[in-house]
C-alpha cells in the first residue's frame, strides 16, 4: 500500500520519514503565534470574522452527564444560534457522544438542519485505551447512526514510547470503516504530546495515514488548543499540501471560550495556511461556550451596547 | 580630587503609578490612557489611568463572576468582611486626608474630617448587612393556611458614579455591596487618587476579587456605556449632573435597569434600592 506515496506504512518507512523532518523552533513558533495574536479585527472585519467562526464551530456536548434532551437543544442552536436573528448562520457541525449520535441526527433533520452534520468522537474516546475491535465496532456503530464526521483519539501512549507504526495503522484501519460515508478527524491531545517536535510528527502521521482533519485536542485535558499548537499544525498542513496536492482541515479544541480566541485562531489560519482554509470544510473549532461569546458579540456589534449572558442560552 | 557637595542631593521621589482595580488586580487602563491631577495652583499630583469602555466590561464580567459567591456569604460574613475594611481604612486616613487634601485644594483639617465620616458611614453601613433581612422583609398575613415571607435579595451588578469626593464615593460603594451586590464604580476626577487607595485597603482586607471594580476617568464618556450595558442591574447616579439624567435613564430602559439619584443623608433606604424582594408561600402545617 502507498500512502501518497511518501510511505509504505512500515515501522521503517515511517520513522524514516518523521526523523527527517526538522525539529520545530519553539521560540520562534510561540513569539510568532503571540505576534499574530496582537492583530486587531474591528468593525466588518470583525463581524466577518464572527459570522466566519460561528459557521466553524463544532458545537459541542461531551459530558457524562449528557441527555437526550440537552443534545436536542444543543442541535437547536447549532441550526439557528440565535432564535431572534435569522441572518446568524448555523454551525459547522454538533459533536456527541457514539449513543447520541442517532438523537443528535434525527432531531437536526426534524428542525430543517439537515444541513448541520453530526460529530461522533470515536475509538474509546477520550482516553484510546481500548482493543482495536473495540474502537473498530465503535466508530462503525457511529456511522450506522447517522454521524458524517469521526473524531477519533490516537494512542497517545504507543506514540510517545516510538510505536509509530502502530499509532499508524489503526488511523488507516479506521479510516477505513468510515470509507466514503464519514470523515476522519484525528485528535492527537497536544497537551499529552508534550512537545512540538512531536505535534509536528503526530501531524504528519495522522495525514499519511489518511486523516481529513487533524485536531489538537479532546478537550478534557489542559493544556489544549494552545496558539503556537495551532500553528506547528497548520504549518504541517501547509507543507502537506505542497508535497501532495491535498489539503487537510485543522480543528483546534478546547480552552477556545471567547471572540477574542477565536479572531486570534482565525488569523493564525489566514497567516499560516492561507485563506483557503477560511471555510468549515477545512478549519473547525471545538468548542461549547464559545458560541455564546460569538453571540454576545455579535448583539453588541448590532444594537451597539454590550450585551448580558441572560440573552443567550445557557448550554 | 572629588569635591564634596555643600548638601546632600535630593532624595528621588519613588512616585505611585495610578492603575485601576479590576477583578482584585491593578491593571493599567486597555487603552493605555492617562489624565492628569493638578493642584488648584496648577502643580501635577498624579496621572491616574483613564478607563475606557473595553475596561468598563472587564470589569462587569469580573463583578459578574463574584455576584453569586459574594451574595451566597452570610450576612455575618459580609459585615465582618466590610468591618475589616474600616479597619484598614483607619490605618490608612492620614494617607487618604493627605492625598484629598492635596488633591481638591481642601485644608488637611478638612479632609482629614472626610476621611474620618467616611470611615464611621462606611462601619455603620458594615452593620446593616444582618439586619436587612429583618427591616425589608416581613411576614405577610394571608387569607389561607400558608406562611408568606417578604425576602429581601441583592439585585447583581450595580454600577455607580459618586460625584467628585472620597465621601460621595464610600456612600455609593458600601450601601450596594453590604447587601451582596457587586459594584463596578466610575470614578471622576480629583477623586480617583483617594480611589486607588481604597482599592488597595479592599486588596487586603479579605474581600472576594471582583466585588468592587474601581474605574478611574471620565463619567462623560463611561456613565452612557454603563447605563446601556444590558449585564448591569442597577446604576446609582448620584454624581450625574441633572441635565445628563434623563439621558442615561433611557439607555438603562432596555434592560429595565434600576437607575437611582440619591440627596440627603445616608440611610438604608439607599441599601434597599438596590435589593429585589421574593415571596415565599409555604403551607403551614406540612
Amino acid at each position: 500500500m502507498s500512502f501518497y506515496g511518501i510511505v509504505d506504512g512500515s515501522e521503517s518507512s515511517l520513522k524514516h520519514f518523521l526523523a527527517q523532518l526538522p525539529g520545530v523552533d519553539q521560540v520562534g513558533a510561540e513569539a510568532r503565534a503571540a505576534m499574530l495574536a496582537t492583530r486587531s479585527i474591528k468593525t466588518s472585519s470583525k463581524r466577518w470574522a464572527i459570522d466566519t467562526a460561528i459557521s466553524m464551530v463544532d458545537l459541542t456536548t461531551l459530558e457524562g452527564a449528557d441527555t437526550a434532551g440537552k443534545v436536542r437543544a444543543l442541535c437547536s442552536k447549532a441550526v439557528r444560534p440565535d432564535p431572534t436573528d435569522s441572518t446568524v448562520p448555523s454551525v459547522g457541525a454538533v459533536c456527541v457522544y457514539n449513543d447520541m449520535v442517532a438523537i443528535a441526527r434525527t432531531h437536526l433533520d426534524s428542525i430543517g438542519g439537515e444541513h448541520v452534520p453530526v460529530a461522533a468522537v470515536s475509538t474509546a474516546f477520550p482516553s484510546g485505551r481500548a482493543s482495536m475491535e473495540v474502537k473498530i465496532q465503535d466508530t462503525q456503530d457511529a456511522i450506522d447512526s447517522g454521524a458524517a464526521e469521526i473524531d477519533m483519539v490516537i494512542d497517545r501512549g504507543a506514540f510517545l514510547s516510538g510505536q509509530f507504526g502502530l499509532v499508524f495503522d489503526e488511523i488507516v484501519k479506521i479510516r477505513e470503516v468510515c470509507g466514503d460515508r464519514a470523515h476522519l478527524k484525528v485528535i492527537f491531545e497536544t497537551g499529552e504530546l508534550v512537545t512540538y517536535d512531536n505535534v509536528r510528527k503526530a501531524s504528519y502521521l495522522a495525514m499519511l495515514a489518511g486523516a481529513d482533519f487533524i485536531k489538537t485536542s479532546t478537550g478534557k485535558v489542559a493544556p489544549a488548543a494552545t496558539p503556537p499548537v495551532v500553528l506547528v499544525m497548520l504549518e504541517a498542513v501547509r507543507d502537506f499540501y505542497s508535497m501532495t496536492n491535498h489539503r487537510i482541515g485543522v480543528k483546534p479544541a478546547g480552552g477556545i471560550r471567547n471572540t477574542k480566541d477565536a479572531i486570534k485562531q482565525l488569523v493564525l489560519v489566514n497567516e499560516t495556511a492561507g485563506p483557503e482554509w477560511l471555510t468549515p470544510e477545512l478549519f473547525r473549532i471545538g468548542a461549547s461556550a464559545l458560541l455564546n461569546d460569538l453571540l454576545m458579540q455579535r448583539m453588541k456589534m448590532d444594537d451597539g451596547y454590550y450585551a448580558s449572558p441572560n440573552y443567550v442560552t445557557i448550554d | 580630587m572629588a569635591t564634596t557637595p555643600k548638601k546632600p542631593v535630593a532624595r528621588l521621589e519613588v512616585k505611585k503609578t495610578y492603575k485601576l482595580y479590576i477583578n482584585g488586580a491593578f491593571p493599567r487602563s486597555e487603552s493605555g490612557r492617562v489624565y492628569e491631577i493638578l493642584t488648584s495652583k496648577g502643580v501635577s499630583v498624579a496621572n491616574p489611568s483613564l478607563a475606557s469602555r473595553k475596561d468598563l466590561r472587564d470589569a462587569v464580567v469580573a463583578a459578574r463572576a463574584a455576584q453569586s459567591g459574594w451574595a451566597k456569604a452570610t450576612a455575618y460574613n459580609r459585615g465582618q468582611i466590610l468591618y475589616r475594611i474600616a479597619e484598614m481604612l483607619e490605618g490608612r486616613a492620614e494617607q487618604l486626608a493627605t492625598e484629598i487634601s492635596l488633591a481638591t485644594g481642601v485644608s488637611s483639617k478638612k479632609a482629614h474630617d472626610e476621611v474620618l465620616a467616611a470611615i464611621d458611614r462606611w462601619v455603620w453601613m458594615a452593620g446593616w448587612s444582618d439586619k436587612l433581612s429583618a427591616a425589608f422583609g416581613a411576614t405577610n398575613p394571608v387569607s389561607g393556611p400558608y406562611y408568606n415571607f417578604t425576602i429581601p435579595e441583592p439585585q447583581g451588578v450595580i454600577a455607580v458614579a459618586p460625584a467628585e469626593s472620597f465621601l460621595a464615593f464610600i456612600d455609593a460603594i458600601a450601601p450596594a455591596i453590604v447587601s451582596g451586590n457587586t459594584v463596578v464604580a466610575l470614578v471622576p476626577g480629583s477623586a480617583a487618587i483617594a480611589a486607588m487607595t481604597f482599592a488597595e485597603v479592599l486588596a487586603t482586607s479579605d474581600l472576594p476579587a471582583g466585588v468592587v471594580n474601581i474605574l478611574t476617568g471620565s463619567h462623560d464618556e463611561l456613565a452612557p456605556w454603563a447605563a446601556s450595558h444590558m449585564d448591569i442591574d442597577g446604576f446609582d447616579i448620584s454624581g450625574i449632573s441633572k441635565k445628563k439624567r434623563a439621558d442615561l435613564k433611557v439607555a438603562g430602559a432596555e434592560n429595565l435597569k434600576r437607575i437611582h439619584h440619591f440627596e440627603g443623608a445616608l440611610s438604608p433606604t439607599r441599601i434597599y434600592a438596590f435589593m429585589e424582594t421574593k415571596t415565599v408561600w409555604h403551607p403551614i402545617g406540612v
